[in-house]
């Protein structure tokens, strides 16, 4: 088995099975239009990875999947850039509170068990909100007589102070609105090292209420610039981005999206998201019942940097 | 480490060629057939040949000991249903790897005073937290734990090796590395043993250093931290931006 000694991480890992992973997690993101994060940090967590590098450097590979993915939406002008810089002031700040929170809960032992419970948290509830969501589009598209959504309402989040105006999306509201989502994005990319799509574009849609085809490449604009941060920080708060590794998923990734979009097209949308609501949930609950299973040794091992 | 029969053949030949005569003057000698072990991108761990020559009748105990490092040893307990890290026992001076390897059962070598003094186990090394109030029954459960995960990790060994006598004088050992294996810098130490007692002792030491492209990449993400983040995020968006102009064509 080829073998790839890496750099930060310390340790030997094989490098088909990286680059498969890559691949693997390529191809879902590709078909669910996701970046993937939230499967690859619990896979490499699984495959020996620790957590801590795991994170860092799975920011660091999503730099690379967001510009690329921007630039096709970008290219489509589907790309709402007011909006999208008053998210990213938000998750800038989100970012640095999340990566100083991270480094905090690393000294205290506890960002393990963090980054697991939030992995479960908000996988369960987007998940579960994504099953709802989609068995109702599935039942609409079988009984045509029942009333469509309705697609924009306004809801109080929307006339909160500092109201503006953002053409693209045909939006007239509160900047506080996008730019708290924007925060908590941030706050998710430090401390879990995933992109955040599969809670910005939800909340994007439901939330804010801009047009569905503006939303995937408003949050990877987004993203592209809070991963950044993220990597940046990590790289020199915490030392938990190995480069090596980032380049091995990303080349597997790079691959795997483009034979997921093409998967995509044979997909019907509801289908897709009724099987992304599943994948979402089954990950949350793996991670769920590791935390409840009392574990093969409770003790574990941390090396104090002097 | 390319051809360690080869190379242990012609070493001891040269060993024994100038180690026989003064054998009998100096009562334990060993070397090493590599004192560097460099970790490069494709390293999967490593073995080191130890061997020498005794000059009085004896057993013969090699340990390996890395550099010492503070570790933190936690314990999961459950909360409300979750398991979550509760206590948690500082350990100092903990060699970040240990092996033993011995020509009988270490036991029966010596008194466990003996052994301990001269670290011949696993089970002879000085653990102890660092904050003394720490009550004998947890500090134990905690030792023990930190023992276990070590040996888990393949850093601590799970059994004395083996130290092979060819003849009445020579003997060879050979030490397996794993590909975890902290870096820095090591103690090789080859004890003659007779009647419970340590007659002679020599130390050798042995560098682990991690080399080439990956100990450069290493090096500058710890001196030039900041530079390196930027180097990571410049060349990811420049990796984004040309899997897409690929693709496109495509």
């Amino acid at each position: 088995m080829l073998q790839l000694y890496l750099p930060i991480a310390e340790l030997s890992v094989s490098l088909p099975l990286i680059l498969l992973m890559g691949a693997a997690v390529g191809v879902l993101s590709g078909i669910f239009g996701v970046g993937g994060g939230f499967l690859m940090t619990p896979l490499l967590i699984f495959v020996g990875i620790p957590p801590a590098i795991a994170v860092g450097t799975q920011a660091n590979q999503l730099v690379a999947a967001s510009v690329s993915g921007v630039l096709a939406h970008w290219r489509r002008r589907n790309v709402d850039f007011t909006l999208g810089l008053v998210m990213l002031t938000g998750s800038a700040l989100g970012t640095v509170i999340g990566v100083w929170l991270f480094s905090l809960l690393k000294r205290l032992g506890q960002i393990d068990l963090v980054i697991s419970l939030s992995y479960v948290l908000f996988l369960g509830v987007i998940g579960g909100l994504m099953l709802i969501e989609a068995t109702r589009a599935l039942r609409r598209r079988y009984r045509p007589s029942a009333r469509p959504p309705r697609r924009h309402h306004h809801s109080w989040l929307h006339h909160l102070p500092f109201r503006m105006r953002f053409p693209r999306s045909g939006l007239y509201m509160s900047a506080l609105l996008p730019l708290g989502i924007g925060f908590l994005g941030g706050v998710l990319v430090a401390i879990m090292g995933i992109g955040g799509g599969f809670f910005l574009v939800p909340a994007m849609i439901y939330l804010i209420g801009m047009p569905a085809k503006l939303v995937p490449g408003t949050s990877l604009f987004q993203i592209i610039f809070s991963t950044a941060i993220a990597t940046l920080l990590h790289a020199t708060v915490n030392h938990t981005v190995d480069f090596a590794l980032a380049l091995l998923l990303l080349l597997g990734g790079v691959f795997g999206a483009q034979w997921g979009t093409r998967i995509a097209g044979h997909l019907s949308p509801e289908i897709g998201r009724l099987s992304l609501a599943i994948l979402v949930l089954a990950v949350g609950l793996v991670l769920l019942i590791q935390l409840v299973l009392p574990p093969a040794d409770p003790f574990s091992l941390t090396l104090v940097e002097r | 480490m390319r051809t360690p029969v080869l190379g242990l053949i012609a070493l001891i030949l040269t060993a024994l060629g100038s180690l026989g005569q003064r054998a009998a003057a100096q009562p334990l000698i060993a070397d090493l057939s590599d004192h560097v072990i460099a970790i490069e991108a494709d390293f999967t761990g490593d073995e080191v040949v130890l061997f020498g020559a005794i000059g009085q009748p004896g057993d013969v105990v090699v340990t390996v000991a890395g550099p010492d490092r503070s570790i933190l040893v936690r314990r999961q307990e459950p909360v409300g249903g979750i398991w979550m890290n509760r206590e948690a026992i500082r350990f100092d001076d903990v060699p970040s790897f240990y092996a033993a390897a011995a020509s009988a059962e270490l036991a029966s070598l010596g008194p466990p005073v003996m052994r301990e003094r001269h670290r011949l186990g696993v089970a002879s090394l000085a653990l102890r937290p660092a904050d003394p109030a720490v009550d004998p029954e947890t500090a134990a459960a905690f030792r023990a734990a930190l023992v276990r995960q070590m040996q888990k990790d393949g850093l601590y060994g799970q059994r004395p090796g083996v130290v092979q006598f060819l003849g009445s004088s020579l003997f060879r050992t050979t030490i397996a590395f794993p590909s975890t294996l902290p870096t820095g810098a090591y103690t090789i130490a080859v004890y003659l043993i007779a009647d419970g007692a340590v007659v002679a002792a020599q130390t050798t030491p042995l560098l682990v250093s991690k080399s080439g492209f990956m100990n450069e990449l290493f090096l500058f993400s710890r001196r030039h931290a900041v530079a390196y983040g930027i180097a990571c995020v410049v060349i990811a968006v420049l990796a984004g931006w040309l899997s897409s102009l690929v693709f496109r064509r495509a």
